[in-house]
C-alpha cells in the first residue's frame, strides 16, 4: 500500500470519527449502521423464528395424538391453556394464528428481508450505508416494538389472536365468536399497524438507496441479482402494505367504534349486533391484495439470495441474466393482480374467479423460467457444495414441489373441492415456507463470514440441511394427500369426523418428521450462536465472489470501505470466465483490452 | 408420553451428532486451517452422492404416499354430475404435475450429483441462450393455456346457473356456530324473505313469517336431495364466515354474514349406491379396522368402544369459525326423487307450524284472556267511577 493511499485511508477514518462517537449504545443498540441492524433484524428474526416453530410442534402433537395429553403442554401453555396437559381447542387456533404470522410477517418478511435488504444493498452496490441511517434505525425498533407487542399478545388473560393468520372478520371482530377476539386481537391489530409502519420505512430506503446510492460503474445492468430481487420486492411492499394498513384500520373501527364495514346483519350469543351494510368479502379483498403479495415478498429475496449463492457456487455465470430480471418484474406485477384466487368460493361474482384464474395461471410462466434457469446454471458447473450451495438448490427443489401445485390451486374449478384444505397448507408450506427459509438459511451460511467475521461450521451445516430437506419433503409431501383426502385445515382434531380415520396415520408421520426437523434446528441455532465467538476467522473473500462486498475489510468499520469506495466494471458474474487464469473475476477488475462484454 | 420421550431422544441423538462434528473437526487439524469451513473435493464428493440419494429419496416418498394414501378418494368416484368433468381435469393436472416433477427433480438433483465440484476442473462459461429461454416460456405458456381454457370452461358451466330455463329446486343452506340447518323452498320453490333480525323463539332461520313465499317452506336439520335433480343452494350465515363444504359433491360455497351466496349441482349417486360402490366399501372396512383396534384400547381404559361406520355423505365447515369449527357437520342423504317427496312430506311447513303453534297458543290465551278481561273490566270500572 503506497503512503498516499495510507494518508487517505488515516483521513477518512478520522473524518468518520467526528460524526461517530461509537459508545455501546449508539454501536449496539441504537445504531444506524447497516450492517448492524442487519444483524439486529436477523437475531430478533431468529427468536421470533423459535418461537414461531416451537408452536407448530405443539400444535403438530396435538394433531397427531388429539387424545393424550402433554405434560409439555401443560409446562408451555400454562394452567388456563392447557389444564391437565390437554390443550384448549381455541388455544389450538391460537398457535395455529400465531404461528402463521410470526413465520410470515416476523421471519420471512422482516427476519429474511429486513437482514439481507440492510446487509448486502449497500455492500452490493458500493454505498456507504442506506439512503438515511436515521430512518432505518427507527424501522428496526419499529420492527422490535411490533414483535415485543406480538409476543406480550400470548399473555393476555383471554388468549391471543385466534381467527387464523388471515384474521376474516366477523370472526376477529367479535369477541362472542372466540374469546382470542378480545384483548388479543386488538395487540394483533397494533402490532401489525406498526409492523407496516416498520416495513414500509425500510422498503422506501431500500429503493432511494438503489437507484441513488450506486457506486461508479454499477448500472442496474450490472447489480447483482440479490439488489434486483431485494429492489423490486420493496417496491411491492410499498404497494401492498399500505393497504393492510387501512384494512386493520378499518377492523379496528368495526372493533372498538361500532362502524360496520366489514360487518353486516348478526346474530351472536342470542342477540342481534347493530352492524348493517358491511361485508367480510371487502376485509378479504383487501387482506389478499397484500396477503398475495406479500408471499413474493417473502420469496423473491429468498430467489435473489440463490441466485447469486449458485452462481458463485457454481462458479458459472447465473444462466439468463436478463431472463431472472424479466421474470422478477413479471412475478412482481402479476402478484398484485392475482389475490382474488384465494377468494374463488368466497361469494364473489365467478367472473372475477375467472380472470383471476388467468392471472394466476400465467404466473407459472416467469416461475418455470427461473427454475429452469437455475438449473441450467449447474449444468457443466464446478460446483462447490458449501452448506449454503445445498439450501440453495433445495430451495429449487421446493420451489418446483410446492410451485407446481398451484396450478391445482389457481385452477378456480380445481379450487372449489381443495380450497381451504391441508393440500393447500402442503402447497404454501413448501412453495414460499420451505424455499424462504431455505434461502434464509442460504444467506446466513453464505454472509455470515461478511457479518461475524468469522464462518459457520460446515459439518453442522451439512448435519442441518439434509435432516433438515429430509423432515421437510417428509412434513409437507404426505400432507398433499390428506389434503386430497378432503381434510379441512384449522381443525382441532378430526375425531369427529369417522370418514377421516384412515388420515390419522398420515398425521403422526408428518409430526415425527416435524418434531424431528424442528430439533435438528438447534443444531444451526448451536452453530451461529457459538461461531459468533469460537468459529474460525474468516477470510476477505472466503467464497471466491465477485461481488463488493468481499472487497470491504472483514472488520467491521461505519461506511463500509477505507478510503474510496470501489469501481465497477463488468456484471457480477463473471465466473470461469475465459481467458482469465483464476475461475473469478471481481466487479472491480478492469476490462481487459479485447475481453469481450456480455450483454449490458 | 410418546411425544415426551420422542424429544428425548431427539435430543441424545443430537447431542450424538454434534459430538461427531467435533471428533470430524478435530481429525482435520493440521489441514489447510484457513479454510477448513469451506466445502473441499470430500465434502463436494460426499453431497454430490447424497444429492443424488435426495432424489431416490424424493421418488420413494412420492411412490409411497401414492400406493399407501393415494386412494385419492376425491379424485374419482364424484357424486354430481359437474365433479366428472372436475375430476377429470384434475387427472390432467395432476399428471401433468407429476411428469414435470419427475423430470425437474431428476435434472436439478442429478446435475448437482454430475458437476460436484473438483479441483482443477473449470466450469463452462454459459451465461445466455435467449432460445432455451424461448423454449421454457412458450412450452409453459402452450400448457397453461390448455389448462386455463379446460379450466374456465368448467368453472362457467359449474358457476352460472340459468334459473329461468334449468329451473333448479331452491334450498337454502344456513351456517351458525357451530351446525348447519337447511330450508326448502317448498311448492312454489321460492325461499321466503329472512334476515337474522327476525329470529326469535322457534324462528331459528330469521324468515319473515308475514312473507306469502314463506308459507310453504320447510326446515330441516338433515340435507336431503333427490337424485338426478339439479340443486340450487341459497347459503346464508347467522354469526361469522362459515364454508359449506360437501367434498363428495364437489361443491364448496363460502356462507358469508349479509349476503347470500350460491353453488348448484345435480347429484347423481345415491348414498345406498355410494355405500355400495367398491371404492367406498374398501374404505370403510379400512376405517373399522381402524375404529376395532382403537375400541379395544378404549374398552381396556375402560371407556366405551367406538361405533362402526357407516358411509354418509356430510357437509363440513371449512372456513376458521370458532373453537368447535372442527365438529361442524350436517348428514346429506341422497335418495330416489319418490323417497326425497316422501320425506319432504312428512315435514310440516311454515304455514303448518304457524297454525299449530297459533293454536296452541289460543288455549293458552284463552286463560290468559280472561285474565286480561278482568283487568280491563276492573280498569273500565275504575275509570267510570
Amino acid at each position: 500500500m503506497s503512503a498516499h493511499d495510507h494518508a487517505h485511508e488515516h483521513d477518512h477514518g478520522h473524518e468518520h470519527e467526528h460524526h461517530h462517537k461509537d459508545t455501546f449504545i449508539t454501536k449496539y443498540i441504537f445504531s444506524i449502521d447497516h450492517k448492524m441492524i442487519a444483524k439486529q433484524y436477523l437475531i430478533t428474526g431468529l427468536i421470533m423464528g423459535i418461537i414461531g416453530v416451537a408452536m407448530s410442534l405443539l400444535f403438530r402433537m396435538q394433531l397427531a395424538w388429539p387424545e393424550e395429553s402433554f405434560k409439555i403442554f401443560n409446562v408451555l401453555l400454562g394452567d388456563k391453556f392447557a389444564p391437565e396437559g390437554v390443550m384448549r381447542n381455541d388455544i389450538y387456533l391460537a398457535l395455529v394464528t400465531i404461528h402463521g404470522t410470526i413465520m410470515v410477517f416476523f421471519v420471512l418478511t422482516a427476519g429474511l428481508s429486513g437482514t439481507f435488504s440492510n446487509l448486502l444493498i449497500p455492500l452490493q452496490l458500493g454505498a456507504r450505508d442506506m439512503a438515511s441511517g436515521f430512518m432505518n434505525m427507527i424501522s428496526y425498533w419499529l420492527f422490535f416494538l411490533s414483535s415485543v407487542i406480538m409476543v406480550i399478545s400470548l399473555f393476555v388473560e383471554s388468549g391471543p389472536a385466534s381467527a387464523g393468520w388471515t384474521i376474516y372478520p366477523p370472526l376477529s371482530a367479535l369477541p362472542q365468536a372466540i374469546p382470542g377476539s378480545g384483548a388479543g386481537m386488538t395487540l394483533w391489530l397494533v402490532s401489525m399497524a406498526i409492523f407496516i409502519a416498520s416495513s414500509l420505512m425500510g422498503s422506501l430506503n431500500y429503493v432511494v438507496t438503489v437507484i441513488n446510492l450506486r457506486t461508479k460503474g454499477m448500472s442496474m445492468t450490472r447489480m447483482p441479482l440479490t439488489i434486483w430481487a431485494f429492489f423490486i420486492t420493496a417496491i411491492i411492499g410499498i404497494v401492498s402494505f399500505p393497504v393492510l394498513l387501512s384494512a386493520a384500520l378499518l377492523l379496528i373501527f368495526d372493533r372498538s367504534f361500532g362502524t360496520s364495514f366489514f360487518l353486516s346483519d348478526i346474530f351472536i350469543s342470542g342477540e342481534v349486533l347493530h352492524y348493517q351494510g358491511g361485508s367480510p368479502v371487502l376485509f378479504e379483498h383487501l387482506f389478499w391484495f397484500l396477503g398475495h403479495p406479500e408471499v413474493y415478498i417473502v420469496l423473491l429475496p429468498a430467489l435473489g439470495i440463490t441466485s447469486e449463492i449458485i452462481a458463485t457456487n457454481a462458479r458459472k455465470p447465473i444462466f439468463g441474466y436478463r431472463a431472472m430480471i424479466a421474470s422478477i418484474i413479471a412475478i412482481a406485477f402479476l402478484s398484485t393482480i392475482v389475490w382474488g384466487h384465494h377468494m374463488f368460493v368466497s361469494g364473489m361474482n365467478p367472473f372475477l374467479g375467472s380472470v383471476f384464474t388467468f392471472t394466476t395461471l400465467l404466473i407459472a410462466i416467469p416461475s418455470a423460467v427461473k427454475a429452469f434457469n437455475y438449473i441450467t446454471t449447474l449444468w457443466k458447473g464446478n460446483l462447490q457444495l458449501n452448506p449454503a450451495m445445498l439450501f440453495s438448490i433445495g430451495l429449487v427443489s421446493t420451489f418446483i414441489t410446492g410451485g407446481l401445485t398451484g396450478i391445482i390451486l389457481g385452477d378456480s374449478t380445481l379450487d372449489i373441492n381443495v380450497h381451504d384444505t391441508y393440500f393447500v397448507v402442503a402447497h404454501f408450506h413448501l412453495v414460499m415456507g420451505i424455499s424462504a427459509l431455505y434461502g434464509m438459511f442460504a444467506g446466513i451460511y453464505h454472509w455470515y463470514p461478511r457479518m461475524f467475521g468469522r464462518m459457520l461450521n460446515k459439518n453442522l451445516g451439512y448435519v442441518h440441511f439434509w435432516v433438515t430437506a429430509v423432515c421437510a419433503y417428509g412434513v409437507f409431501f404426505p400432507m398433499h394427500f390428506i389434503g386430497m383426502a378432503g381434510l379441512p385445515r384449522r381443525y382441532y382434531t378430526n375425531t369427529a369426523f369417522p370418514l377421516f380415520d384412515d388420515l390419522q396415520n398420515v398425521n403422526v408421520v408428518i409430526t415425527m418428521f416435524a418434531l424431528i426437523g424442528g430439533a435438528f434446528q438447534l443444531v444451526f441455532i448451536w452453530n451461529f450462536f457459538h461461531s459468533m465467538f469460537y468459529g474460525k476467522k474468516a477470510e476477505m473473500n472466503p467464497w471466491r465472489s465477485n461481488t463488493l462486498e468481499w472487497t470491504a475489510p472483514v472488520e467491521h468499520m461505519h461506511g463500509n470501505w477505507p478510503g474510496a469506495l470501489p469501481e465497477v466494471h463488468r456484471w457480477p458474474y463473471d465466473y470461469s470466465k475465459p481467458g482469465h487464469d483464476e475461475d473469478f473475476v471481481p466487479q472491480t477488475v478492469p476490462m481487459g483490452p479485447d475481453e469481450e462484454q456480455l450483454h449490458h | 408420553m410418546t411425544g415426551l420421550l420422542i424429544l428425548v431422544v431427539l435430543v441424545l441423538v443430537s447431542i450424538a451428532i454434534w459430538q461427531l462434528t467435533k471428533i470430524f473437526d478435530l481429525t482435520q487439524v493440521g489441514g489447510d486451517s484457513s479454510n477448513a469451513q469451506i466445502a473441499n473435493d470430500n465434502d463436494n464428493n460426499v453431497n454430490g452422492y447424497l444429492m443424488f440419494a435426495f432424489l431416490v429419496f424424493i421418488y420413494l416418498t412420492t411412490i409411497y404416499c401414492v400406493v399407501e394414501y393415494g386412494h385419492f378418494p376425491l379424485m374419482s368416484n364424484s357424486a354430481s354430475e359437474h365433479g366428472v368433468e372436475v375430476d377429470r381435469l384434475m387427472w390432467i393436472s395432476m399428471i401433468l404435475i407429476f411428469f414435470v416433477q419427475t423430470i425437474t427433480q431428476a435434472l436439478l438433483h442429478y446435475f448437482a450429483y454430475k458437476y460436484r465440484g473438483k479441483k482443477g476442473n473449470k466450469a463452462l462459461y454459459f451465461a445466455d441462450n435467449n432460445k432455451l429461454e424461448m423454449i421454457w416460456s412458450i412450452i409453459p405458456a402452450i400448457t397453461l393455456a390448455g389448462l386455463i381454457l379446460y379450466g374456465l370452461y368448467a368453472w362457467t358451466n359449474i358457476m352460472f346457473v340459468d334459473e329461468e330455463t334449468e329451473n333448479p329446486m331452491v334450498v337454502e343452506i344456513y351456517a351458525k356456530q357451530f351446525g348447519w340447518e337447511v330450508r326448502y323452498a317448498g311448492e312454489d320453490n321460492v325461499l321466503g324473505k329472512a334476515n337474522v333480525r327476525y329470529i326469535e323463539g322457534t324462528n331459528t332461520l330469521g324468515v319473515d313469517l308475514a312473507d306469502p313465499n314463506t308459507q310453504d317452506d320447510i326446515q330441516a336439520n338433515e340435507l336431503h336431495l333427490p337424485k338426478g335433480v339439479k340443486v340450487l343452494f341459497k347459503i346464508r350465515s347467522q354469526d361469522v364466515l362459515h364454508s359449506a363444504y360437501m367434498p363428495h359433491f364437489r361443491a364448496q360455497m363460502n356462507c358469508v354474514p349479509g349476503m347470500v351466496t350460491q353453488f348448484a349441482f345435480i347429484p347423481t349417486v345415491t348414498t345406498v349406491e355410494m355405500r355400495n360402490s367398491k371404492a367406498i366399501q374398501e374404505k370403510v372396512t379400512e376405517i373399522n379396522r381402524i375404529r376395532a383396534e382403537k375400541s379395544i384400547q378404549l374398552v381396556k381404559e375402560g371407556k366405551a368402544a367406538l361405533d362402526p361406520y357407516t358411509f354418509d355423505y356430510l357437509l363440513l365447515c371449512n372456513k376458521i369459525c370458532g373453537r368447535s369449527h372442527y365438529n361442524m357437520q350436517m348428514k346429506i342423504v341422497v335418495e330416489s326423487k319418490e323417497d326425497f317427496k316422501k320425506w319432504l312430506g312428512e315435514k310440516t311447513t311454515f304455514a303448518q307450524n304457524a297454525k299449530a303453534e297459533k293454536e296452541a297458543n289460543e288455549q293458552n290465551e284463552t286463560v290468559i284472556d280472561t285474565t286480561v278481561n278482568v283487568t280491563k273490566d276492573s280498569t273500565l270500572v275504575a275509570s267510570n267511577k
